[in-house]
């Protein structure tokens, strides 16, 4: 029998990105408020400026749940399912906002009405078949306030381009209206990325530096980015990356009201007689115990927060829980960042220090931003251009064509060009279609037996049709800045698992279609909400997280105002 | 099981030793990053550079590249492999290779601890590399000339080698792949893992080495000279464990 611990107001499964930020209004508002983590705590200590752990081995490796419980992944229902390589997730008190690229971008207005939008300017049937996509339930106006408050709490650097309507063109022009600037000034750009600028000036487009969750001057008494390298992947050794172990969770433990469980490995949210969850189940080593709270809310990585609801089958729900419709799972998609671009330049790009958040975006080709009346596809993609090198991957660079990877000729090449390469990163529009989901693998299982997720998903037409679009925007871009050599990667449709994953327990207003209201709450299950990238309904052209936060703040902010209609 | 209060662990001789380090190491961080050091206690001693962090790190360690036999293979393995990444990566007039750079060691080492699943891999590839080698140029790998294992690893890496029952498990160039993964990153990694003795494969790229803070003006120039290398472990810098 598991131990019985004392009740909790809310127990947040996952002190991440996302659980992370919701702790704090809900300390803040006098809740008391458990986070159950499957990771530890790391500092700076643990973020040594090193490829070979960073990048190539299963970094942090004291907690390797995630690793355990790998999804597997299939192109479509006719094929078999075979285990990912590797997964994007990570056990670890601010999870996957210790080692990403920090790129903290606000959804632009046309993504929460795609559907409207797109029926609107060219009619209904520009929309893909066979994609489920809907209108998220509210416009960008909405969570507007929510970006606001998050860029303050968790300190976002970047350059405004729409502040109340007047258009700076040093920033984004096509972003929606923002009430304000960011806390920080952006990230600057190296002589590359104002090379990059400048040629993309020259072809009319509108290049800006992107938002990041990346300090650039004192903020909250933490330092500002040294710039050094290693952010890829990397924890930040002087706390310039502002992970939601230094920002909002310390600020939430500073009310006294949030208490942190680390190497908690949550089996099991329970259900009482009355269709309401009680609690949830969680190991430490060889013990077990049970956490009673009056409110739930999951906030783990994507696969886990569906697997968790697949998982907690009960008699109230006998296909998972909050799954009576048959939605968990469904509407599933990541990014399709395929169709890449990279090119050889004349000259050394100075790229051995900077970030991936560093660089020069484009979004003239993102969205609804031009006339898709000549297109078959709907959306677009932002352009990235980022000074970010390491030893060991430039080394390992393609050849362009020049001979093979190895030997004395390539030792030649390799000393004359490791520094004279680049890669973009094209972020595109990904729908959800009816047949990409996530269920649980009928055969694997993870060591305590419980089966892993399944991936089932192929990006469509209207994906790799933009990325042959882009492709060919990126190789202008790049002939212009005096690329010698362009090589572009295939537009395969592979999904796999991604650092991008959206859906599966989707946010709308008709519970058929969706998991949670609007609000991030279960249809179904009105004590259980949801938090992170897996209630978003679409992709955008650019990096989920920040969106994901400020609906983790909003759906926390909801939970404290209506607390007696949800908790009791 | 937890933490009592919900709160991370009040502060330890660790984290003071830690605190005394970043302080230690300011003069690498600019006055950009000044801020890191704020709250810090006055400077204490130097860290350490001996005991259990060096263990193992290729200057302090004074072992051989190649301390005889490798712990994960056999004397033959260790030839053919040996003779494999001097192909990948050969010493010349631009200066090291891998084996020079420790690339043996690195690879040993990584089979005990995070690689220890790829053994398997390394064992029945080399044999199928060696049989391969004497199915179609007549010889063992190690007897060919330089020509004949390039052709040979040609084959290998495009494939070729597959199915000539020389017994590759799957495509020859997953084998392949896998040591030229390694091999790369013994030869452009840390040397804190055992490889790129001396910063040989950084010195090759002409990589100015970890810093923990770079200048506007660092980055500001196309037409700059690079930085001049900086040429440490990033566990030398006494901040990580």
């Amino acid at each position: 029998m598991p131990t019985q611990l004392r009740e909790t107001d809310v127990v947040i499964v996952g002190m991440g990105a996302a659980g992370g930020v919701a702790a704090y209004p809900l300390a803040e508002a006098g809740l008391n408020v458990v986070g159950l983590e499957a990771g530890t705590w790391l500092d700076q200590r643990d973020f040594a400026p090193d490829e070979i752990r960073n990048n190539y081995r299963d970094w942090p490796m004291l907690v390797n749940k995630a690793e355990l419980e790998r999804p597997t992944s299939r192109a479509t229902s006719a094929t078999a399912a075979a285990r990912v390589a590797s997964h994007p997730m990570m056990n670890a008190v601010g999870g996957t906002s210790l080692h990403y690229w920090a790129q903290s971008w606000r959804l632009n207005p046309w993504d929460f009405s795609v559907v409207t939008e797109t029926a609107r300017r060219y009619g209904p049937s520009k929309i893909p078949a066979g994609s489920t996509v809907e209108d998220w339930p509210f416009g960008y106006d909405e969570l507007e306030p929510y970006y606001d408050r998050v860029e303050r709490e968790v300190g976002i650097s970047g350059q405004a381009g729409n502040v109340r309507g007047d258009i700076d063109p040093r920033g984004n022009r096509f972003e929606g209206v923002r009430q304000r600037d960011f806390p920080m000034p952006p990230l600057r750009w190296t002589a590359f990325n104002e090379r990059m600028a400048d040629a993309a000036r020259s072809l009319g487009w509108n290049p800006f530096p992107g938002p990041a969750a990346v300090s650039t001057e004192t903020y909250d008494n933490r330092p500002g980015c040294g710039y050094h390298g290693f952010c890829n992947k990397g924890g930040c050794p002087i706390n310039a990356k502002n992970a939601t172990h230094i920002t909002t969770i310390p600020k939430a433990i500073d009310t006294g009201n949030l208490k942190v469980v680390t190497r908690a490995h949550v089996t099991r949210i329970e259900v009482g007689s009355d269709g309401r969850v009680t609690g949830v189940n969680y190991v430490v080593g060889s013990n077990e115990y049970f956490q009673p709270a009056r409110v739930v809310l999951i906030a783990s990585y994507t696969y886990e927060n569906v697997r968790m609801l697949l998982l907690s089958k009960s008699r109230a729900f006998p296909d998972g829980l909050a799954n009576k419709n048959g939605q968990v799972g469904r509407h599933y998609f990541s990014h399709y960042t395929g169709a890449s671009v990279s090119a050889l330049f004349p000259y050394d790009l100075k790229a051995w220090y900077g970030l991936p958040a560093q660089g020069v975006a484009i979004d003239d080709w993102a969205d609804d931003n031009f006339d898709h009346s000549d297109q078959d596809f709907i959306g677009g993609g932002n352009l990235w251009a980022m000074s970010d090198r390491r030893p060991i991957s430039a080394a390992s660079m393609n050849t362009y064509g020049r001979g093979r990877n190895w030997g004395s000729a390539w030792k030649r090449f390799i000393r004359e060009n490791s520094d004279r390469s680049h890669g973009s990163y094209i972020q595109k529009t990904t729908l959800p279609y009816e047949d990409n989901y996530l269920d649980l693998d009928p055969e694997v299982t993870d060591p305590l037996g419980f089966p892993v997720i399944r991936i089932t998903g192929r990006y469509m037409d209207n994906e790799t049709r933009i990325g042959e679009f882009m492709q060919d925007r990126m190789e202008e871009w790049y002939r212009e800045a005096g690329a010698v050599e362009v090589n572009r990667g295939g537009t395969g449709n592979a999904m796999g698992a991604s650092t991008h994953a959206y859906g599966g327990t989707r946010m709308g207003d008709d519970p058929e279609t969706n998991v949670v209201d609007r609000w991030g709450f279960s249809h179904e299950v009105p004590n259980l909400g949801v938090l992170g990238a897996s209630v978003m309904g679409t992709s955008g052209a650019r990096n989920p997280t920040l969106t994901g936060q400020a609906l983790s703040w909003r759906t926390a902010e909801h939970l404290v105002d209506s607390w007696r209609d949800i908790a009791e | 099981m937890t933490d009592p209060k919900g709160r991370r662990p009040a502060i330890s001789r660790r984290d003071l030793l830690r605190t005394a380090g970043v302080a230690g190491a300011a003069a690498l961080i600019p006055d950009a990053v000044g801020a890191v050091t704020e709250e810090a206690p006055p400077a204490g001693p130097q860290p350490s550079t001996t005991g259990e962090e060096r263990v193992g790190h290729p200057v302090a360690s004074g072992r051989p590249l190649l301390a005889g036999p490798l712990t994960n293979l056999t004397a033959r393995e260790t030839e053919v492999l040996s003779a494999m990444v001097d192909r990948l990566i050969p010493t010349d007039e631009l200066g090291s290779g891998a084996l020079d750079a420790g690339v043996l060691r690195f690879i040993d080492r990584a089979l005990s601890e995070a690689e220890s699943g790829a053994a398997e891999a390394y064992r029945s590839g080399l044999a199928a590399l060696d049989a391969y080698s004497q199915y179609t140029r007549g010889g063992p790998f190690v007897d060919l000339s330089t020509i004949d294992q390039d052709s040979v690893l040609i084959d290998v890496q495009t494939g070729a080698a597959t199915g000539a029952g020389a017994g590759f498990v799957g495509n020859s160039g997953s084998f392949f792949n896998l040591v030229k993964g390694h091999t790369w990153q013994g030869m452009f990694g840390d040397p804190q893992y055992g490889g790129n003795v001396d910063f040989a494969g950084w010195d090759l790229i002409h990589y100015p080495g970890v810093r923990l803070a770079v200048s506007p003006e660092d980055q500001k120039s196309l037409e700059a000279d690079q930085l001049e290398p900086v040429r440490l472990s990033a566990y030398d810098l006494g901040l990580f464990e």
